[in-house]
């Protein structure tokens, strides 16, 4: 297989402030699937395009913002070969066992310059529910909702973004797609494993940890529209968009959940390969970077964290 | 006017009508106006910081990481989880990040690059 290492972003874990409106956001909305709600109060979600069992993690609590995003690799062994590889980095690996999220394999874990814990895992069962393999119809139940076909990538919020980008390009061996220089160095930066415009993106910001939005992938630039009907006909508060992104070109609306956690839809977006080479934005252009069509950002979009 | 309170910003004067059973951030956003500064709408974010000097009111539930249960015993609340029982007296009460500090600078229009984006990438830390 070409694709080795780090494959994907796997499944992020998140804080919502009440489970039942959450769920009615998510799966009525977004039009995800409810897995399972596990007895320690986590629900579990997935797309109907995805093949693992769950993508999403919610868990209620006091305040919003993100616990965990993960990446599947490809092996057992890479859990090992990346375990030294961080070590050797300089960030401290520890171990999650094995069922700590239902089927989900043993994970290790580690804290991001940028305050946000990263986990690695190699296993996770295989949806009952998920695409069809043989004769495959383009979907087993009529997508509803935003017809979400699964999670995509995260934007994290943080310091230390320069060696954020460090860690992932030399260490876990990401492609660095996009990013924002200035004469100080990158204060944006899209980083991906796989031939997708982003797996996950930093953005500089003096405090660590925070959440700016976990993105869903739609077929369609038509599809996109349909979210933002949705948008507007069950009062979902809507952020920015319809509109599209100069970086990675992708079509999108941003919007937030009912705890205040940012959720994008976005459709397109162009092939990355590793023999590419970065694309760079300058600080006095980021407006067109971000947001294509109004050449302009706004401080909702740029301070607004969980 | 019967089921509608009188929400005044303590700093200004200005008022609105809020109904009850609605939060008062999103009222005031329905009626065109930016006394308060948007951002989530959901209790997370802590842009709508507010603090109520006079009347009743209840909350839904707000992220602790922006009300701490002592803030909300001093009446500090997100005006996106406010909902009136009586007339409110609020005041602003942002926690000094970017988007606040800019409404304000910008005398509530809430919107726009000044050309500076380092500046708006990087909001202020909260004091």
């Amino acid at each position: 297989m070409a694709l080795t290492g780090v494959l994907r972003a796997g499944f992020v874990q998140f804080r919502v402030l009440e489970m039942d409106e959450a769920l009615a956001h998510y799966v009525d909305h977004i039009g995800l699937e409810l897995v399972e709600k596990a007895d320690d109060g986590r629900a579990y979600l997935k797309g109907y395009d995805e093949f693992d069992r769950h993508s999403i993690v919610l868990r209620e609590a006091d305040a919003p913002g993100v616990d965990v995003m993960a990446f599947k690799v490809g092996g057992a062994a890479d859990l090992d070969t990346f375990e030294k590889r961080i070590t050797d980095f300089g960030l401290a690996v520890d171990h999650v066992a094995a069922g700590e999220q239902p089927t989900v394999g043993r994970r290790i874990g580690f804290e991001l310059p940028s305050g946000h814990r990263i986990e690695l895992y190699a296993e996770m069962a295989r949806s009952d529910n998920g695409p069809i393999t043989e004769n495959p119809d383009i979907w087993r139940d009529d997508p509803h909702g935003m017809r979400a076909l699964g999670f995509d990538h995260c934007l994290l919020y943080g310091p230390n973004v320069a060696e954020v980008t460090r860690f992932f390009t030399e260490v876990l061996d990401f492609g660095l797609v996009e990013k924002v220089q200035t004469p100080d160095g990158p204060i944006a930066v899209w980083l991906t494993s796989s031939t997708k415009s982003h797996e996950v993106a930093f953005v500089e910001h003096p405090e660590p940890g925070k959440f700016h939005h976990v993105s869903f992938l739609l077929e369609s630039w038509n599809d996109v529209g349909h979210a933002a009907d949705i948008i507007s006909r069950y009062d979902i508060s809507r952020d920015v968009g319809p509109t599209r992104h100069g970086i990675t070109r992708g079509q999108t609306i941003y919007f937030f959940d009912p705890s205040g956690n940012r959720n994008e839809v976005f459709a397109g977006g162009y092939s990355y390969f590793p023999d590419h080479p970065t694309r760079v934005w300058t600080p006095d252009q980021l407006g067109k970077g971000i947001f294509y069509y109004e050449k302009e950002l706004n401080d909702r979009f740029l301070g607004v964290v969980t | 006017m019967a089921g509608s309170f009188t929400v005044t910003i303590a700093d200004s004067g200005a008022n609105f009508h809020c109904p009850e059973d609605e939060r008062v951030l999103i009222s005031m956003e329905k009626q065109g106006l930016r006394l308060i500064p948007i951002g989530c709408r959901g209790g997370g974010c802590g842009t709508c910081r507010v603090k109520v000097t006079e009347g009743s009111y209840r909350t839904r539930k707000m992220s602790r990481a922006h009300v701490s249960e002592a803030d909300e015993q001093a009446g500090i609340v997100l005006a996106c989880r406010l909902i009136p029982e009586s007339d409110l007296v609020l005041g602003l009460a942002g926690e000094g990040n970017g988007v606040w500090n800019r409404a304000r600078e910008q005398g509530g229009k809430g919107h726009g690059v000044n050309g500076s984006i380092a500046c708006g990438i990087r909001p202020i830390p909260r004091a």
